[in-house]
């Protein structure tokens, strides 16, 4: 099983990270092989385990403000900022396809 | 009084006695650590508060009023818990000159019991390695390198090979917290452990690392990697110790709901002298491809140790162990790439000056702010979770999880009390070797013998247990049953007080800003 050229895009797409070199694609190919192995089990009739404390109930605090009023301590932190919002560059503009970005895929 | 670095009954009774007070003490583990400051164990020393934490301190013990053990105990926190107003960075350039605006609450806790926080310990790239070598601040050195033990034993290429080519790894990817432990800068310190990061770089630098049970302690403010396995570790030179400092963290957190909501009470350990109601199970598949022959024999030895004493030891199977690191390696790319997703430059942490659009912004700031390691496991991550991947990697690797922690329910339910396995293949590796192979090559093979705790959620504790012939430490690990946290740190306790592991014998070059020399501690003769 390996990665084709449009598995990899799509996940550059998804991750929004790249992968930078033939180093990194060969990492997933690796990675992919490697976990062929989880098919030599026989998982018949087991289910999935999502959380060891499955058997327990999750404490819900209840539905109270207890604190908050942190917005100055918080937009400390971000660069980009104007009065009390984050400033983000325009949305709704997909990443470029795989021809038109700088990306190590696109020679492949 | 020669104080062996002890908080239970050594250092503490010191500090209550007035013959040493909590400032003198900062100022030698600060002092202490800018002479170490080559081991690279420390990303942030926060010199200004700890002394003014030590003051604080200083006058609770004037006044007859300390807090408790841990008040104005010098300790270190591994660098992916929040400290508020101390730089919390993971080792990447994500969040270099992230500035925490609150603190963990294990970190929390520490610091309500007076606890004196020196600094941040180096990691490797958000905790992702078990060599502590791949953050952007460089790797971590094993105090060990520079031990008399090791030296003694290492033959040298040439008269005018330096020492600065054969240092040892301190293991990962708690390695700073282990180092600042070993070398005596702190007397305890919090790492965290997801596959063995605790109990591997304990192992490698011959400390204690405790794993306590999943759900225990909170991980709120600990920067996650996986949250299903994700948890505080605790470092220090003896199980006491570390008994102490799980006293102080573990119980229900409001702010984590993975935390269960049993009532902790803290324990002091009894001094366990007969063993032989004990029942050790040995898992034979511990026994993995590339156990060197030292440990093997250690592992041997420790177990006849328990047989003389009287304790029942039975081999036992964990049939699954060989498929549970492929299916951590599912699981945790699968939980990396999910909460990697928040590192995107807006409202913290590293940002791109890319402005054309927000996706390209994300894009470059996580091109610029994350290493090869951390970018290679998110898309491995978000390739297993793939719509067409879904069900035959990550549900078949949940699936696989199960049956690994069925296991261990049967091997406990047969009346196994404890487990006893080694910690590592072998000893600590030298830089130049161990960076031969890649970091998910050597995280495969070094994770194999502790990630299954992880896996199943169970407690597991790395005690110190002998010298390797190249003089440097291995240890051997206990897996406990489920919140059995006082029947594993006994059983540790009692190991511990058999083998008599050597203390460091650090020996620094004169040259390097030198407070010490020849010396055994770092504070007493």
């Amino acid at each position: 099983q390996k990665a084709t050229v449009e598995v990899l895009d799509h996940l550059e797409h998804l991750a929004l990270v790249d992968f930078r070199d033939a180093e990194g694609v060969e990492r997933l190919q690796k990675a992919i092989q490697f976990a062929e192995q989880l098919h030599e089990v026989n998982t018949d009739g087991v289910e999935p385990m999502d959380s060891v404390l499955e058997d327990r109930c999750l404490y819900l605090r209840e539905d109270d403000v207890t604190e908050g009023n942190c917005t100055n301590e918080l937009l400390k932190n971000a660069r980009e900022k104007v009065e009390e919002y984050f400033v983000a560059p325009p949305g709704n503009i997909p990443l470029p396809k795989l021809e038109e970005r700088e990306t190590f895929l696109q020679g492949s | 009084a020669a104080l062996k670095g002890g908080l239970r009954f050594q250092v503490s009774a010191a500090l209550k006695e007035g013959h040493v007070t909590p400032t003198e003490l900062c100022q030698r583990c600060l002092s202490l650590i800018k002479s170490t400051k080559f081991l690279n164990a420390y990303i942030t020393v926060a010199e200004e508060t700890a002394l003014k934490q030590a003051e604080e301190s200083e006058k609770r013990y004037r006044r007859g009023q300390p807090l408790g053990v841990l008040d104005g105990i010098p300790i270190a926190v591994k660098d992916n818990f929040n400290t508020a107003g101390i730089e919390t960075t993971c080792a990447s350039n994500m969040l270099k000159g992230y500035i925490s605006p609150y603190n963990a609450t294990v970190v929390q806790k520490l610091l309500d019991q007076g606890a004196v926080l020196l600094g941040k310990t180096n990691l490797d790239e958000f905790a992702m390695g078990s060599g502590s070598t791949d953050g952007v601040f460089g790797p971590v050195r094993n105090p060990w390198s520079y031990s008399r033990q090791y030296k003694e034993k290492s033959v040298p290429k040439s008269c005018s090979e330096d020492e600065e080519s054969n240092w040892v790894i301190t293991g990962g990817s708690s390695g700073g917290s282990a180092a600042a432990v070993s070398s005596f800068t702190c007397f305890a310190a919090l790492g965290s452990d997801t596959g063995g990061s605790t109990r591997n770089p304990a192992a490698h630098c011959g400390v204690v690392g405790l794993k306590p049970t999943y759900g225990l302690i909170s991980r709120h403010g600990l920067i996650p990697l996986v949250n299903s396995m994700d948890v505080p570790g605790i470092l220090t030179r003896c199980v006491d110790d570390a008994a102490v400092v799980l006293g102080s963290l573990a119980g229900h957190d409001p702010k984590d709901s993975t935390t269960i909501q049993d009532n902790f009470k803290p324990f002091e350990l009894p001094n366990l002298t007969d063993v032989s109601k004990l029942s050790i199970g040995i898992p034979k598949e511990y026994h993995a491809p590339g156990l060197s022959s030292e440990i093997l024999a250690l592992w041997s030895k420790a177990a006849d140790l328990f047989k003389n004493a009287g304790a029942k030891v039975v081999e036992v199977s964990l049939p699954h162990t060989r498929y549970s690191i492929v299916c951590y390696h599912v699981l945790c790319t699968a939980e990396v790439a999910s909460n990697m997703a928040r590192f995107d430059g807006l409202e913290y942490g590293h940002r791109s000056d890319m402005n054309k659009s927000t996706e390209s912004m994300y894009a470059a700031t996580r091109r610029e702010g994350f290493n090869e390691v951390v970018r290679g496991r998110i898309l491995s991550g978000n390739y297993f979770l793939l719509k067409q991947n879904y069900e035959n990697y990550f549900i078949k690797a949940q699936k696989v999880r199960r049956l690994i922690a069925n296991d261990f329910v049967k091997v406990f339910g047969s009346g196994v009390d404890i487990l006893l396995t080694p910690t590592t293949l072998s000893d600590a590796l030298p830089y130049m070797e161990f960076i031969k192979e890649d970091n998910r090559t050597r995280s495969a093979q070094d994770d194999v013998l502790t990630q299954a705790a992880n896996m199943a959620g169970l407690p597991a504790i790395n005690v110190p247990t002998g010298l390797s012939e190249r003089g440097l430490p291995v240890g051997l690990q206990f897996i406990g049953r489920s919140f059995q946290e006082k029947q594993l740190l006994t059983v540790a306790k009692w190991f511990e007080k058999q083998v008599k592991f050597p203390m460091i014998q650090l020996e620094v070059k004169r040259h390097y800003h030198g407070a010490f020399q020849h010396q055994k501690s770092a504070f007493f003769s």
